[in-house]
């Protein structure tokens, strides 16, 4: 079996958003970069994959040269190869999408594998975007995946429970925390990482199709006030609720 | 111009996200000086779909098929796209659920349009749609435009208002021929979790961290979310040391949320839960450490111990609110 997984080297969980001088993007100083938490979890899924019907793990990643970073993490983490779809400028899921379903098609995957989308632009476009343009059903929001001759059964979160999806090989999946247990990597794949090449290609161009106006910090309203300090504060916290929020 | 808003239904029954979507592209069209319909997909939807001319959609286009009463994202789609394609939409609005997300994607491709996810606010200048979106889970926003003939909105839930008037709508039913392929992702069952509303669509939320000190403790979360009707949420630590399942976790590797309440106990208020909740409409904080950075997002904070504050409000607001 041939997967590919989609990943994308983000900013940390933990950073401060600056907004940077052109007023559109961060601030990327001091910032630290890593693996979209969610795309772990496709990561995980893919080596399983191939623990179970063998054949081979690719991992994909399109940006600047920074993202070779997250693909060696990939690397150690026990994917076979990784490729980098090299583009300097900052695009909208489209240019991603589209850029990355032009790569996938000449490889011609069963199984595409993303996270449930990445942590940066949050948008959750670029895995169905890719399905749709390559013709393949895809799960988003995946929990359990089994997939049995050809048959794919896939269990995903939506609000308040579960659907069980019925579909196909080839598919894309996208990925969710809970769908497994990510493993660290090992020494021996950092260091077998290190001397792993990652092949570079130059990005398919893309037109924009939703341009960025401006980014900026949400207003904060800073801290309110401190009711009490003990459990005869509740009283009168209750009665803020009900009578000046009016939220009960 | 023609304005369209897609209105989810699951199992018959249509959501208040979707009431929010209908409503808001309803405002646009306005705005537009455009037309205005909604549409609705299932299998034998008509009278759920005639609800949303409460919502300001005086007519609402229904797409009824045998099999579609098993959700199919692949041939929802297909049926979006030809709708639209047939009504010459200009602008598309879906509701941000996880079926939204799923089908405006496929559905941007095929009608090559420009898609703005999860937007929080729309505002129409000159003539054009200026959408703001929350990036890095709320710690920043964009505005945007999109740039194509035809233009993709989705809207967050529990952002827009949804508020029925007197409005009626008129339904016509629309045929679409499906092939048989277009049913290649199909919903074979749904599992529904708990009782309580999901954190993404709850009014109100109460939220549990590392001050609850083990899962045998969030009974008291629990206990305080049912007297106010609310969901459970859950912070990254307890999510990830396995106390509470991860559909439950707020925050920017959980689920971004904007309740009218949101009550977070004995949760310090890490970067990436701040970013998930600030936007909630009030916040009410409960924790013992009174430097904690949850209390700088806090409308009202009480600077205490969950083991006691937490059964006291609980009991407070039973008595209150005649539970």
């Amino acid at each position: 079996m041939k997967v590919i997984v989609c990943i994308n080297h983000v900013p940390d969980t933990e950073t401060k958003i600056k907004v940077g001088s052109d007023g559109k993007t961060i601030d990327p100083t001091g910032v630290n970069f890593m693996l979209n938490p969610y795309d772990e979890f496709a990561l995980e899924e893919g080596l399983r994959l191939r623990e179970r019907f063998q054949g081979e793990v690719v991992a994909l990643s399109l940006g600047p040269e920074a993202h070779k970073e997250t693909l060696r993490k990939a690397l150690a983490m026990g994917v076979d190869r990784a490729v980098l779809l090299k583009d300097d400028a900052p695009r909208d899921s489209w240019g991603v999408a589209s850029a990355l379903a032009a790569e996938l098609k000449t490889q011609a995957p069963e199984v595409i594998l993303f996270g449930r989308q990445s942590i940066d632009y949050d948008n959750a476009q670029v895995g169905t975007m890719v399905a749709e343009l390559l013709g393949m059903p895809s799960v988003g929001v995946v929990v359990k995946l089994e997939i049995t001759d050809g048959a794919v059964l896939c269990e995903r979160e939506i609000e308040g429970g579960r659907e069980i999806v019925d579909t196909r090989l080839p598919v894309v999946i996208l990925a969710q925390k809970g769908l497994n247990e990510p493993r660290y990597p090992s020494l021996k794949g950092i260091m077998a990482a290190k001397s792993k090449p990652i092949e570079e290609k130059p990005a398919a161009p893309a037109d924009a199709r939703v341009v960025v106006g401006a980014m900026h910090k949400p207003s904060t309203k800073g801290s309110g006030k401190i009711v009490g300090t003990d459990a005869s504060a509740v009283a009168e916290l209750v009665r803020l609720l009900h009578e000046e929020a009016k939220v009960i | 111009m023609h304005v369209l808003a897609f209105a989810e239904q699951r199992e018959g029954s249509i959501k208040k996200s979707s009431f929010e979507t209908v409503q808001a592209a309803r405002g646009v069209a306005d705005k537009l000086g455009a037309r205005f319909s909604a549409l609705v997909v299932g299998n034998d939807i008509r009278r759920e779909a005639a609800a949303l001319g409460a919502y300001g959609a005086e007519r609402v286009l229904v797409v009824e098929h045998e099999r579609l009463a098993a959700h199919s994202s692949t041939a929802v789609a297909q049926i979006i796209a030809e709708v639209a394609r047939r009504e010459q939409t200009t602008h598309l609005f879906l509701p941000a659920s996880q079926m939204g997300k799923d089908l405006a994607p496929r559905v941007a491709v095929k009608l090559e349009a420009g898609l703005a996810g999860d937007c929080t606010a729309l505002h129409v200048e000159e003539g054009e749609i200026v959408a703001s979106r929350p990036i890095y889970a709320g710690k920043a926003l964009l505005t945007v435009r999109v740039t194509t003939p035809v233009k993709l909105y989705t809207l967050r839930p529990n952002v827009f208002t949804a508020k029925a008037g007197e409005g009626t709508a008129t339904v016509e039913s629309l045929e679409i021929p499906l092939e048989e392929n277009v049913f290649s992702a199909v919903v074979r069952e749904l599992k529904v979790a708990s009782g309580r509303p999901d954190v993404t669509e709850a009014d109100i939320i109460v939220s549990g961290g590392r001050g609850l000190k083990g899962p045998e403790h969030f009974h008291l979360i629990e206990e305080l979310a049912d007297v106010l009707g609310g969901a459970v949420g859950a912070s990254r630590a307890v999510v990830d040391a396995g106390w509470r399942p991860h559909d439950e976790q707020v925050g920017q590797t959980g689920k971004t949320v904007a309740p009218t309440l949101y009550i977070a106990c004995g949760i310090s208020g890490a970067v990436q839960h701040l970013a998930g909740m600030s936007s909630s409409k009030y916040i009410v904080a409960v924790n013992k450490d009174k430097d904690a950075p949850i209390f700088s997002v806090a409308d009202y904070g009480i600077v205490g111990d969950v083991f006691e504050v937490l059964p006291a409000l609980t009991g407070e607001l039973r008595k209150t609110l005649g539970k």
